[in-house]
């Protein structure tokens, strides 16, 4: 294969640069408000994907927010579901729905339940929520791409936590062994899990060697350098034989200093006085702008 | 007598009945839509042989995918290959699949609608020698709880052909029960089918019992209604293919004219054909009921007629099933 397909995703430039680090920073504030209006859900792990998500919504992704069953489209599906919050506030600020529905989150008749459903809101390619499910859908969906050769890319962000479900580990090896270099796992390797710190609970390292045994290609990146990551998925999509791995270092609760790396912020939304502190710490990026916007 | 109007196997009472698994019939069909429907995919996980998938394999290799033996991940891969325009047949013994992949299934089939079929394997204490681990007795209870999943459970191997190509005529999710022995041949080639619809197998003029029976239990019911014709006890014997959408109406004007039932399976009563019959005339037209099925227990390890003899699942239960439930009619 000599086609060139990294030219299918753009290099990042100074300016575009800018425009996705301030979407993300708009991704974290959506998040804050909207789990402060829910009263429940999750905080940490969806904070510290926004980066990724920006990304994703806002440069990677061949996709079109008004026609989400357009079966050319790039997959992103979300295995860890439980961090929903940024995936819906990224399709919500990509044009995918009014943003204003952000804030029925968790709520009843909304189209934005608590872990994502496929038939209540297009867009999000599939229900999710039980954890270890993700990468197995997405195989089947790359696999359908490859028999319909069509070239779309198959993106499913799972969770360090998730990797203690043994269907993980079955689809880990599957999708070695049919060479799907149509699919790029995108690892949200935060270090916390629900009990406490990942290596604590079950120890996941050598996470990279544990792939490239079951024939991947791992690339590693810091999940908050959004220049890194775009080239990491560059860099997959030239990847033939293969399936990619891209272990994201990231911060869980990234953005908002009394909630980063600290694991019972995973299960939990901020209350009033704390949502406050944290858009008042994202709006000013934390105190080095003084005109808080309200 | 058998009703002339299904065209059924005229042999149907000789001791040398055709006999098939209803697996054989599945495999065929698999064929065929390879053939006619490109969507069609197949998935196995280590059971290609058993689950007669092998021939589906043969023909059309792109499009059958060896998941070994992971159930979990066969289920996942196959609910992302249903929401993206393919029809995905899953096929391994019940026990595991629906069994140990329940939740998989839940989740990214069934809630997620996708278009996924569920074959379940070695249905039913008629598996026999491997013992009760393999024999799924629950499986029905398990799927029929799912909301708007549908359950095809067919008679004879022929039946079983009939339904796979149904079930991939749907874009939902349906669960396909088969059994793995040689079962008898109860159908014709030209019998109608009526998917969804309840037939009545035997017909009388005064039914004093309908008995409503399910996959391979079909048979033994009608062996219990000959026999108790000579008894002078008039009975009805219906199919019940589709255990989900119940045929309502058609279970409605059987016990209309019998005026008592007993339902007929291989499988757990509870939360079986047995429960999804009580639960629907509890609420449209209580009956005088009485079920032959397990009840409350494993099976075991032996030889399928002496275990059907031994949990009650033979002719003779069924006619002493039909004798109490006339005691309490009256």
């Amino acid at each position: 294969m000599t086609k060139d397909v990294k030219s299918m995703i753009d290099e990042i430039y100074d300016d575009k640069l800018k425009q996705l680090n301030e979407k993300a920073v708009e991704i974290r504030e959506w998040i804050i408000k909207m789990l402060l209006e829910a009263g429940s859900g999750h905080s940490a792990g969806p904070l510290g994907m926004a980066d990724i998500f920006a990304a994703m919504y806002f440069h990677v992704l061949r996709h079109d927010p008004k026609n989400p069953d357009w079966e050319d489209r790039d997959r992103l599906i979300l295995s860890n579901g439980h961090i929903c919050p940024v995936r819906y506030a990224a399709m919500a600020l990509a044009g995918y729905f009014p943003v204003r529905e952000l804030m029925t989150l968790r709520k009843i008749d909304s189209r934005l339940q608590g872990h994502p459903h496929r038939s209540a809101l297009p867009g999000v390619e599939t229900t999710s929520g039980p954890l270890g499910e993700g990468i197995s859908q997405a195989i089947g969906m790359a696999l359908a791409g490859r028999l319909d050769k069509k070239d779309y890319q198959v993106y499913c962000v799972a969770s360090d936590g998730e990797h203690e479900e043994g269907n993980t580990w079955e689809a880990v090896m599957y999708a070695g062994k049919e060479k799907l270099h149509n699919l790029t796992v995108i690892l949200d390797r935060n270090n916390i899990q629900i009990d406490g710190f990942t290596e604590d609970v079950m120890p996941l390292e050598p996470v990279r060697a544990k792939y490239e045994a079951f024939n991947w290609h791992v690339l590693e990146v810091d999940g908050h350098n959004i220049r890194a990551f775009v080239e990491a998925v560059r860099e997959a999509r030239t990847i033939y034989e293969k399936p990619t791995l891209i272990i994201a270092h990231t911060i869980a609760g990234k953005g908002v200093d009394f909630m980063e790396g600290d694991f019972t912020w995973h299960g939990k939304p901020p209350n009033k006085d704390e949502a406050k502190k944290a858009l008042s710490e994202l709006r000013t990026l934390h105190g080095k702008i003084r005109s808080e916007h309200e | 007598m058998l009703n002339p109007y299904l065209y059924l196997n005229e042999h149907v009472f000789d001791e040398d009945v055709q006999r098939r698994p209803t697996r054989d019939g599945f495999g065929e069909a698999l064929v065929e839509l390879g053939e006619t429907d490109p969507r069609v995919v197949v998935l196995t996980a280590d059971l290609s042989e058993s689950t007669r998938t092998g021939g589906f394999e043969k023909k059309y290799p792109e499009r059958f995918f060896e998941c070994g033996v992971a159930e979990q991940n066969m289920a996942a891969i196959a609910a992302g290959l249903g929401v993206t325009g393919k029809v995905a047949f899953i096929s391994s013994y019940a026990t595991f699949s629906p069994g140990k992949n329940w939740e998989t299934i839940r989740t990214t089939i069934v809630y997620n609608r996708a278009n996924v079929k569920i074959a379940g394997h070695h249905s039913g204490i008629m598996t026999g020698p491997d013992g009760a681990t393999h024999q799924a007795t629950e499986d029905i209870a398990i799927t029929r709880s799912w909301p708007g999943m549908q359950i095809y459970v067919p008679c004879d191997s022929l039946e079983a052909k009939k339904m796979t190509i149904a079930a991939a005529q749907t874009e939902d999710p349906v669960y396909l029960r088969f059994t793995r022995d040689k079962t008898p041949i109860m159908t014709t080639e030209e019998t109608p089918f009526a998917p969804g619809k309840i037939q009545t197998f035997w017909t009388s003029k005064k039914p004093a019992v309908v008995l409503l029976a399910t996959g391979h239990m079909l048979y033994q019911a009608l062996l219990a209604a000959r026999e108790l014709e000579g008894e002078k006890i008039e009975t009805l014997v219906a199919n019940v293919g589709v255990i989900k959408p119940l045929d309502g109406k058609t279970i409605l004007d059987l016990v209309e004219k019998a005026g008592a039932a007993v339902t007929v399976e291989d499988h757990q009563v509870m939360g079986g054909l047995g429960g999804a019959i009580s639960e629907f005339l509890a609420l449209h037209r209580p009956t005088p009921m009485e079920f032959v099925g397990l009840k409350d227990t494993f099976a075991e390890s032996g030889d399928p007629v002496a275990l059907m003899a031994k949990y009650h699942l033979d002719k003779q239960a069924v006619k002493t099933a039909v004798r109490r439930v006339l005691h309490r009619k009256k």
